[in-house]
C-alpha cells in the first residue's frame, strides 16, 4: 500500500522531469546567429521576423542590453568573442572595439546606396556600417510640469536652472549609450571645461541616474518625474501611446549616435552574419528603421515620424565619432568620479 | 585517519559491503558540495587578489576599494539600513508571534498565512509595489511627508516587508517552545502580567530573538532586489557588486566587494549557530505546553496590531497586482492584460517564465533527492565519523554565502579556461546546480530534523533481518519522512522561482528567468510588465503551496496515522 502511492508520486515526478527535458530540446536545423544588440526590446521581434522571412535558414538569437553594458560585455570577451555580429550598437562603441581588432571588414551588397557619412570610409571594406541615428531629446511631462509650475525648457542651459531641482532624471552614461552621447555632445558643443561646469550645475537638479537610456522618458511618461533626458524615439513612442509629453530638442544642438553593425572577426557563422549585413542595408530594412526613427542611413527613404521633435535633423551636432570613441573611457571615469555615489547619507 | 582509530575499539568494527556503498554515496555528495561551493569560493577569493590579466597583485584591489569613497560609503550605508531593518522587523515579528501564540485572538491561521505572503515573491516585487504606493505618482505618497521613497526609506520599508515572514517563523518556533509550568508558578507567586512577561516570556525566547536578529541581518545585507529598485542614489554593497560586474564588467572589483559582503554574512551565520546550540538544553521533557487565557484588553490590542500588519502585507501585494493590470499608470487606470505580453519587453519574453518553471522543477526533484539522501547517510550510516562530520560541515557552508557572491564565484570557477566542467557554463544545469547549492543548508536541516525523530532501531532490526539498507530506506525511511520531503521540495521549488541574486550572473539568452526578467524590465523602465511577471511568480508559487498543502494532508492521513494513538 505504502509503496504504491510512493511509486505513483515518483512516476509523477518523472513525468514532470521528462516533460521538462522534452520542452528544453528544440528542433535544430537552422544556423543560430548570435547577435549582440542595444536596439530597444520592443523593436527586436519586428526585425527578427522580417529578416528571417527573407533568410529562412538563419535563426537570430539576441543578446540585448544597454549600450554601455553590451560594450563592456564585448570588451570582457575580447580574448574569446562569443558574438557573431554586433548589430544596432553605437558607432562610438564599435570604433572603440575596432581598436582591439574585433571586427572583420565587409562591404554589404548595396553599400553604395548609403550616405557616405553614415559608414566607415577609412577602411575598405568598411569595418562598420551605420543603420540609423538615434538622437537625444528631452521628455517633458506637461501634467507634472503644470503641477510643479515648471516652465517648458527650450535649451540645455535651462535644465541647469534651480527651478528644476529634483525634477530631472538622466541615464548614467556608464551603462547607457544615450547618457554617453549627451555628455559627449555637451563637451563637443561647449568645450571640456565649460561642459563639466554645466554638468556640475545639472547634477544639482538630477533626482537620480538610471541604468538605461529609455527609462527616464518612460518615467516621465508616467509622471514619476517631470523631465527625463532620453532620446527622440522613446519620447515619440510614449507620446503616441497617450502620455502627456512634450518631446523637446534643445536649441544648442543635440547629441546623436549611429546604430551600426560590424561582423566579429573569425565568427563561425560568417555566411549568416553577412546575410544579416546585406539585409540591413537593403531598402526593406531601411524602411523598417524609418517606422520609428526619422534619420536613416539611406538617403531619400526617410519620411517624417509622428511626434518626433520638429526640425531635429538640423539640430544634430557635428558628431566626431573618432574623438568620442578615443575619449570615451576617460570621460566616463571622470563622470563617475564626479557624480556617481556622491550620495553619502545625509 | 582518525576514522580508523575511532572505529577500532568498537565491537562492530567490520565494515560490510553495504557500508562501503553508503560511504561511496556520501563521498559522492560531499564531492558535489566541494565542487559546487568550496572550489568556487576559492576561485572568487583568489580572483580578488589578481588584476584583470590574472597576475597576482596582493592587496592592491582591496586598497583600491577602500580608497574609492563611493564604494567605501556603501559599507556604512549597508550597515545602517540593515541594522534599522533588524530592529524594526524583530520587534514587529516578536509582537506578531506573541499575538499568535500567547493570546486568544481569532483567525490565527489566517493571520499566519497572510504574514507568510512575502515568501512567494522575489524581493523586487514589494519594491516595485512601494513605487506605486509612495513614488511621485503613488496613491499614498503624502504619508512620507515630502520625503522620497527612493533611498534609505524605501530600502528599509521594502526589506522589512521581505524579511518579515522569515523572522516571524523563527519567533513562532521560539514562542511555541514555552513551558506552561513557569507561567503557573509566576501566577501563583502573584506576579503581574507585565512582570511575568519580563521574567518568564522574554528570557525563554531570548535565543530565538538573537537568532532572528542574525537571520534578518544576513537576509537584508545580502538582498539585492529591494535596493536595486528603490535605492535611488543610495548605494549599498549588494547593488555595488552588480554594478561593478554587470555595469562595468570589472570582475576583480566585484570579487573584492563580494569578499567584503561575505564577512558580515559569515559572522552573523556563525553567531547564529552558536546561539542555536545553546537553545537546545532549554526545554525539558516534562514541559507542559502553554495555553493562553482570555484577556480582553490585550486580545483586542493584539487583534488590531495583527490586522494592521496583515493589511500592510495584503495591500503591498494588492498594489503590485493592480499595477500589473492598469493600462497606463497613472493616466489611464482601466484594466488590461497588455503588460502580460512579455514578448515585446526586455527580459526574455514568456520563455523566461517557462525556463523558471523548468529550473524550479529540476531543483525540486534533484535537490530533494540529493539533500535527503545526504542527510540520511549523515544521520544513519555507521562508522566513518570523520567523513560524516566533514559532510555535516559542508552542508552548513551554503547558508553563509550570499547569493550574489555564489553566482559570481560560479562565473570565476566554471568559466575559467581549462576547467573540465566549463561546458555547463551558460546552460540550465549550472542554474540548477547553483540553486540547489544556494538553498542546500535549510533543506538539509529540515531533512536531518525529520530523520533524527526516526529511531535508529529500524536500521538495526533491518540489518539483523538481512534486509538491504536501501530497502529499509525506500520502504520505511522515505514514507515516514514524506512530510519533510514534501516540505523540502516545495521550499526548493518556491525559492528557485523567486531567487534573483545568484542566477543573475549565470543566465544566458537561452535560459533567461522570470525573476531576472523582472529586474531587466524594471531597468528598462517597463515597471508595469515587471510587476506582471512578479504576479506570475506569486501565482505559481501560491499554486505550488496549495498543491503541497493538499498532498501533505492526504499523506498525513494515510501514512502518519501511527503518530497518533
Amino acid at each position: 500500500m505504502k509503496s504504491k502511492w510512493f511509486s505513483s508520486l515518483g512516476l509523477g515526478l518523472a513525468t514532470v522531469a521528462t516533460a521538462a527535458i522534452l520542452g528544453a530540446a528544440p528542433a535544430k536545423a537552422k544556423t543560430d546567429l548570435l547577435v549582440y544588440t542595444a536596439v530597444e526590446a520592443d523593436e527586436l521581434k519586428k526585425f527578427k521576423t522580417a529578416f528571417e522571412k527573407d533568410n529562412p535558414d538563419v535563426n537570430i538569437k539576441w543578446v540585448r542590453d544597454s549600450t554601455g553594458i553590451i560594450t563592456s560585455k564585448l570588451l570582457a570577451e575580447k580574448e574569446n568573442p562569443k558574438a557573431d555580429i554586433v548589430w544596432g550598437v553605437a558607432a562610438t562603441s564599435l570604433l572603440l572595439l575596432a581598436d582591439y581588432d574585433y571586427f572583420q571588414g565587409y562591404a554589404p551588397k548595396g553599400l553604395d546606396k548609403l550616405s557616405k557619412k553614415y559608414y566607415d570610409t577609412t577602411n575598405t571594406p568598411p569595418l562598420w556600417v551605420g543603420q540609423r541615428a538615434w538622437i537625444a531629446s528631452v521628455c517633458f511631462n506637461t501634467v507634472e510640469g503644470e503641477k510643479h509650475k515648471l516652465p517648458l525648457p527650450a535649451t540645455w542651459e535651462d535644465l541647469a536652472k534651480p527651478v528644476y531641482k529634483g525634477h530631472i532624471i538622466m541615464p548614467n552614461p556608464n551603462s547607457s549609450g544615450t547618457g554617453f552621447l549627451d555628455v559627449s555632445s555637451w563637451i563637443q558643443i561647449q568645450g571640456e571645461e565649460k561642459a563639466w561646469k554645466y554638468m556640475d550645475a545639472l547634477h544639482e537638479n538630477i533626482a537620480r541616474y538610471t541604468h538605461s537610456g529609455s527609462k527616464p522618458c518612460k518615467l516621465a511618461a508616467k509622471g514619476e518625474i517631470a523631465i527625463g533626458i532620453s532620446f527622440a524615439y522613446r519620447g515619440a513612442k510614449s507620446k503616441n501611446s497617450g502620455a502627456p509629453l512634450e518631446v523637446i530638442a534643445p536649441s544648442e544642438g543635440v547629441g546623436w549616435d549611429l546604430e551600426s553593425f560590424a561582423i566579429v572577426k573569425n565568427t563561425k557563422n560568417l555566411k549568416a552574419a553577412q546575410a544579416l549585413a546585406d539585409w540591413s542595408v537593403s531598402k526593406t530594412a531601411q524602411e523598417i528603421y524609418n517606422q520609428e526613427y526619422a534619420v536613416v542611413a539611406m538617403p531619400g527613404i526617410a519620411k517624417p515620424v509622428k511626434n518626433f521633435p520638429v526640425g531635429i535633423e538640423d539640430k544634430m551636432i557635428k558628431n566626431d565619432f573618432k574623438w568620442a570613441a578615443s575619449n570615451r573611457i576617460r570621460i566616463l571615469d571622470e563622470w563617475r568620479k564626479r557624480y556617481d555615489g556622491k550620495s553619502e547619507p545625509k | 585517519m582518525s576514522d580508523a582509530a575511532l572505529a577500532a575499539p568498537r565491537v562492530k568494527a567490520k565494515v560490510s559491503s553495504e557500508d562501503w556503498i553508503m560511504r561511496a554515496v556520501l563521498v559522492g555528495i560531499a564531492l558535489y558540495l566541494t565542487v559546487s561551493i568550496l572550489l568556487p569560493l576559492y576561485a572568487i577569493l583568489s580572483k580578488s587578489f589578481k588584476n584583470a590579466d590574472g597576475v597576482f597583485v596582493g592587496l592592491a584591489n582591496y586598497v583600491n576599494f577602500f580608497s574609492t569613497p563611493a564604494l567605501f560609503w556603501s559599507i556604512q550605508n549597508s550597515l545602517t539600513v540593515t541594522l534599522i531593518c533588524c530592529v524594526i522587523v524583530v520587534t514587529l515579528a516578536f509582537i506578531y508571534a506573541y499575538a499568535l501564540t500567547r493570546t486568544c485572538i481569532p483567525f490565527k491561521s489566517l493571520f499566519k498565512g497572510v504574514a507568510l505572503l512575502p515568501i512567494l515573491m522575489p524581493s523586487l516585487l514589494p519594491a516595485i509595489a512601494l513605487v506605486y504606493l509612495f513614488g511621485n505618482q503613488g496613491i499614498i505618497k503624502d504619508w512620507l511627508f515630502g520625503h522620497e521613497i527612493y533611498g534609505p526609506i524605501g530600502i528599509v520599508m521594502g526589506e522589512c516587508f521581505y524579511v518579515f515572514p522569515h523572522v516571524l517563523t523563527i519567533m513562532l518556533i521560539a514562542m511555541a517552545n514555552s513551558d506552561a509550568r513557569l507561567y503557573e508558578a509566576s501566577d501563583v507567586l502573584g506576579a503581574s502580567r507585565i512582570k511575568t512577561f519580563f521574567t518568564v516570556t522574554l528570557p525563554s525566547v531570548r535565543y530565538g530573538v538573537v537568532s532572528a536578529f542574525f537571520v534578518c541581518f544576513t537576509l537584508v545585507i545580502t538582498d539585492f532586489g529591494v535596493p536595486k529598485v528603490v535605492g535611488g542614489k543610495y548605494n549599498v554593497l549588494a547593488t555595488d557588486i552588480y554594478k561593478q560586474v554587470v555595469g562595468r564588467q570589472d570582475f576583480e572589483m566585484g570579487a573584492v566587494v563580494s569578499m567584503v559582503l561575505l564577512l558580515p554574512a559569515v559572522f552573523a551565520f556563525a553567531a547564529d549557530r552558536l546561539v542555536q546550540r545553546r537553545q537546545v538544553a532549554l526545554l525539558s521533557a516534562r514541559a507542559v505546553p502553554y495555553q493562553p487565557k482570555k484577556n480582553t484588553a490585550v486580545d483586542t490590542g493584539m487583534l488590531i496590531f495583527c490586522c494592521l500588519i496583515g493589511l500592510i502585507m495584503v495591500s503591498i501585494l494588492g498594489m503590485a497586482c493592480f499595477a500589473s493590470f492598469a493600462k497606463f499608470w497613472p493616466y489611464d487606470l482601466s484594466l488590461s492584460l497588455k503588460h502580460y505580453n512579455f514578448d515585446l519587453m526586455d527580459g526574455g519574453s514568456w520563455d523566461a517564465y517557462w525556463n523558471s518553471i523548468e529550473l524550479a522543477a529540476w531543483t525540486a526533484v534533484i535537490g530533494t533527492a540529493m539533500v535527503f539522501t545526504g542527510a540520511y547517510l549523515v544521520e544513519k550510516s555507521k562508522g566513518f565519523h570523520s567523513g560524516r562530520a566533514a559532510m555535516q560541515l559542508l552542508c552548513m557552508i551554503p547558508m553563509a554565502v550570499p547569493g550574489l557572491v555564489l553566482g559570481l564565484a560560479y562565473v570565476f570557477f566554471f568559466n575559467a579556461p581549462g576547467n573540465p566542467l566549463g561546458f555547463i557554463y551558460h546552460t540550465m544545469p549550472i542554474l540548477v546546480i547553483c540553486t540547489v547549492t544556494h538553498f542546500y543548508t535549510v533543506s538539509h536541516l529540515t531533512a536531518a530534523t525529520a530523520l533524527k525523530q526516526l529511531d535508529g532501531e529500524f536500521e538495526s532490526v533491518s540489518q539483523s533481518l538481512k534486509v538491504p539498507f536501501y530497502k529499509t530506506f525506500f520502504r520505511i525511511t522515505v514514507p515516514v519522512c514524506m512530510p519533510a520531503i514534501l516540505d523540502i521540495s516545495m521550499y526548493l521549488f518556491v525559492n528557485a522561482m523567486t531567487t534573483v541574486s545568484a542566477v543573475v550572473f549565470l543566465y544566458s539568452p537561452d535560459t533567461a528567468l522570470a525573476s531576472v526578467a523582472i529586474l531587466n524590465m524594471d531597468d528598462a523602465g517597463d515597471v508595469a510588465p515587471a510587476a506582471a511577471m512578479g504576479m506570475m511568480i506569486v501565482g505559481t508559487a501560491a499554486a505550488v503551496r496549495l498543491v503541497h498543502a493538499g498532498l501533505t494532508r492526504g499523506i498525513l492521513s494515510r501514512t502518519q496515522a501511527w503518530r497518533k494513538r
